[in-house]
């Protein structure tokens, strides 16, 4: 017996040796879980082969299951590049001094976070969220994760703001869909009457004819704000190779594969910096998100 | 009746889960459950198996993670049972064994990341704890006799290999063989928090409402537990645990300087980190305290005393279906796959089903946590009176079923149920990960603002609610004089 379980150790720490040292020069990069998971699959599968062929290194995608997987991932240097959201890049970055956000979609630099209501609940769209105040109370609301930016961060605090409440005071019930998909669909089934979801995502399912406008609506669109971008580790050249992270975001900036764009959706990608996320950071301050 | 102790302390369990759900939230938020409901079980009837890829990789890879795990739990939990008389060791393996291993997983997750060890860990970890104390039970029990006849001057190690060993062997294999089937279902939902086992694949079909292909994942999870005598053979363990650490998948590589700063950084409370010293401690502990700990300890404690009256009345109801003293061999034989499904699916996710499917609330956590435990300790009850006989001329139906069979099986119910108590708690816990809020809720919440200490003293908290049932559940079961035998 015990000699069996020696083995066995041996076996499996020769197997975690050989694992590590296989992967040691693989550029590992992950994405937040924001939508359906087929869906994240292919469209960063697409872009390993693209990084792959641009690079002239192994590229690999891992999926993970939460934001915060997401960036203790690259905290913990097992990925060196991310597509985060706003709040979760602000966090990584914090974490992980010498990191940068080196590219953002077009449609990134103004983002929006729409709120939606089942149609059942009779809210008609309205230009400014005040005037929503009495149809709003007392509904069932859901956030999309909870460390998504247009999903969570931004509408929660556009609900504080508003009506001078937390959001789990002023709404009878509120959940965490986990992403904007569910989100959509949960409100769309009426399981809650009101959500909020990155806009993006709307306009796509829309555009795919995806949703049953005669269930769920767009009630109220928030002001813009900077989301999305590609995160990398400050010390990607020295494990790849000088000049290794003005490579990536040349690659990524010149990206034009529309089939690969259109999956994410982004129309292209542009530069971003560390700078331009400061509105998220004093926002997640403001409501104690970040500390 | 009421002169019954075992009677009385029903009663005023009862009595609480009705109080409780006063304060509960009970409620089916969807709007349309039955028809998703009905969409699920047309999935399972339709069920699609070649939907993804990697279904079959996750099975291997559930199966793997079950073996190490396991094997190294019960490596370690045998060390401990032998030492266990010692406070500080039995100290040691209550707090290991009360945390739940898809918290275990999450500490992991934070300095091993994806790595085969997360999972390994999370999963030998707690095992240890409970083998440790199961061992040690099983190993007082041997009978001290043959010990006796051992010419004196007989050394410590080959007393204990030839005049003990050989009395507890069969029911340390038939408890590790059992502790097995938890460990493939323990290994199957650490997919849930990402590593590459079923319920990875799983949670990613039932969120798209791919329900055919989550039905085939479920039917395929259930031949295997259901198959597990056809291949889990004594001669084959050893293959099985040479091999499993080959399937375990390559993850990713450690990096050791993260460990360091989990354990020096990462897990001290924020104000110490800062610099702010005992003067920051008091607001930060209070806050969170107020705003975390004790909503969380609140409904945690809540939905666990619903649960277990709820357990306890399910498989009061559902044991004469694979009892000999009702009904035919059809019905027994459904009443069997019933039971077997209920009790091979895990809490988290019969939770999770239903969550998606009726909304959130307390109440698809407690019907799953009914159903999970109440189908094990039906099964168990179930078996039991298949050995009562009864005079040939003793009442039928109904009468025989309140009159017969209840109370000669109300003991060791009782002691079952008290026993899962714990096991119940823990599992509420764990559920809040779902968006259920108890304390697994909070502990979600910290890590998803990376906010490693606030995580850490929640799980501490935890693991002392746990401690606290449990020594509760024993004092109960001693009190009344309740016996019985482990489960999981």
């Amino acid at each position: 017996m015990a000699l069996k379980l020696i083995r066995k150790f041996v076996a499996s720490s020769l197997l975690f040796v050989t694992a590590a040292s296989a992967s040691a020069e693989t550029f590992v990069f992950t994405a937040i879980p924001d939508e359906d998971e087929t869906r994240l699959v292919e469209r960063f599968r697409g872009v390993a082969d693209y990084l792959s062929e641009q690079l002239d290194v192994d590229v690999r995608y891992i999926p993970v299951k939460s934001y915060a997987a997401a960036v203790s991932a690259f905290r913990n240097n097992q990925v060196q590049l991310a597509w985060f959201g706003g709040l979760s890049g602000v966090q990584a970055r914090r974490l992980v001094p010498g990191s940068e956000a080196i590219a953002q979609g077009v449609e990134d630099e103004a983002f929006q976070t729409y709120f939606i209501a089942n149609t059942s609940t009779g809210i008609d769209p309205a230009e400014d969220l005040a005037s929503l105040e009495d149809q709003l109370r007392g509904k069932t609301f859901t956030f999309g994760s909870k460390g998504s930016t247009s999903g969570r961060l931004m509408p929660e605090f556009h609900i504080r703001e508003t009506f001078e409440e937390a959001p789990e005071d002023f709404f009878a019930r509120v959940g965490f869909s986990g992403n904007h998909t569910r989100t959509l669909r949960l409100v769309e089934a009426g399981t809650y009457e009101v959500g909020a979801l990155n806009f993006q995502v709307w306009e796509k399912e829309l555009e795919n004819g995806n949703i049953d406008t005669n269930a769920v609506q767009v009630i109220w669109e928030t002001p813009a704000y900077p989301d999305y971008q590609w995160t990398i580790r400050g010390d990607v050249n020295e494990r790849f190779g000088d000049g290794f992270k003005e490579r990536v975001k040349e690659a990524l900036l010149a990206l034009d594969d529309q089939e690969l764009l259109e999956s994410f959706p982004r129309s292209g990608f542009i530069p971003a910096s560390n700078e331009d996320y400061e509105p998220i950071r004093k926002t997640a301050e403001e409501i104690g998100i970040l500390d | 009746m009421l002169s019954y102790p075992t009677v009385r302390a029903s009663l005023i369990f009862v009595a609480v889960a009705v109080v409780g759900l006063l304060f509960a939230d009970i409620a089916i938020t969807a709007s349309n459950p039955w028809r998703d409901l009905g969409n699920f079980f047309l999935g399972v009837v339709t069920p699609n198996f070649f939907s993804s890829e990697g279904l079959l990789t996750a099975l291997l890879r559930t199966v793997a993670f079950a073996f190490v795990g396991v094997a190294l739990g019960s490596f370690f939990g045998f060390l401990l049972a032998l030492v266990y008389r010692l406070l500080p060791v039995r100290i040691f393996c209550a707090f290991i064994r009360a945390i739940h291993e898809l918290f275990w997983a999450l500490i992991f997750l934070q300095f091993f990341g994806f790595h085969p060890l997360t999972g390994v860990l999370a999963i030998a970890i707690p095992y240890s704890g409970i083998f440790a104390k199961v061992y040690s039970e099983i190993l007082e029990e041997a009978d001290p006799e043959p010990r006796r006849l051992l010419p004196p001057g007989t050394g410590m190690i080959a007393a204990f290999l030839y005049a003990r060993i050989p009395d507890v062997w069969d029911q340390m294999r038939t408890y590790t063989a059992y502790r097995l089937e938890c460990g493939l279902r323990s290994s199957a939902i650490l997919g849930f928090v990402g590593l590459p086992t079923l319920g990875f694949y799983l949670e990613a079909s039932f969120s798209q409402g791919l329900y055919s292909d989550a039905g085939a994942m479920l039917i395929l999870f259930y031949v295997l537990i259901a198959t597990i005598p056809l291949w889990v053979r004594p001669k084959l363990l050893p293959i099985y645990i040479l091999a499993a650490p080959f399937f375990l998948g390559e993850g990713l590589p450690i990096v050791w300087g993260n460990v360091e700063r989990f354990f020096t950084e990462d897990i001290i409370p924020a104000p110490l980190r800062s610099g702010e010293g005992m003067a920051g401690m008091v607001p930060w502990l209070s806050d969170l305290m107020v705003n975390e700990a004790m909503p969380g300890i609140w409904n945690t404690v809540l939905l666990t005393q619903i649960a277990l009256v709820a357990t306890g009345i399910l498989a009061l109801l559902a044991f004469p279906l694979i009892s000999n003293h009702f009904g035919g061999p059809v019905r027994r034989t459904s009443g069997h796959v019933f039971l077997v499904i209920a009790r091979s699916t895990p809490e988290y996710i019969l939770a999770y089903i239903l969550l998606q499917l009726w909304g959130p609330s307390m109440l698809p956590a407690v019907v799953a946590l009914a159903l999970h435990n109440g189908g094990i300790i039906g099964h168990l009850i179930g078996r039991q009176t298949n050995t009562l006989r009864l005079r040939p001329d003793a009442i039928t139906g109904f009468n025989r079923y309140t009159w017969e069979l209840v109370p000669r099986v109300y003991r060791s119910f009782l002691a079952f149920l008290f026993y899962r108590w714990e096991i119940i708690m823990r599992e509420t816990a764990i559920l809040g990960i779902l968006g259920i809020y108890t304390l697994g809720f909070y502990v979600d919440s910290a890590i998803q603002n990376i906010r490693f200490d606030r995580a850490m003293v929640l799980i501490l908290i935890t693991a002392l609610l746990n401690i606290g049932v449990d020594a509760l559940g024993r004092y109960i079961r001693r009190k009344l004089a309740l016996q019985t035998m482990p489960t999981c």
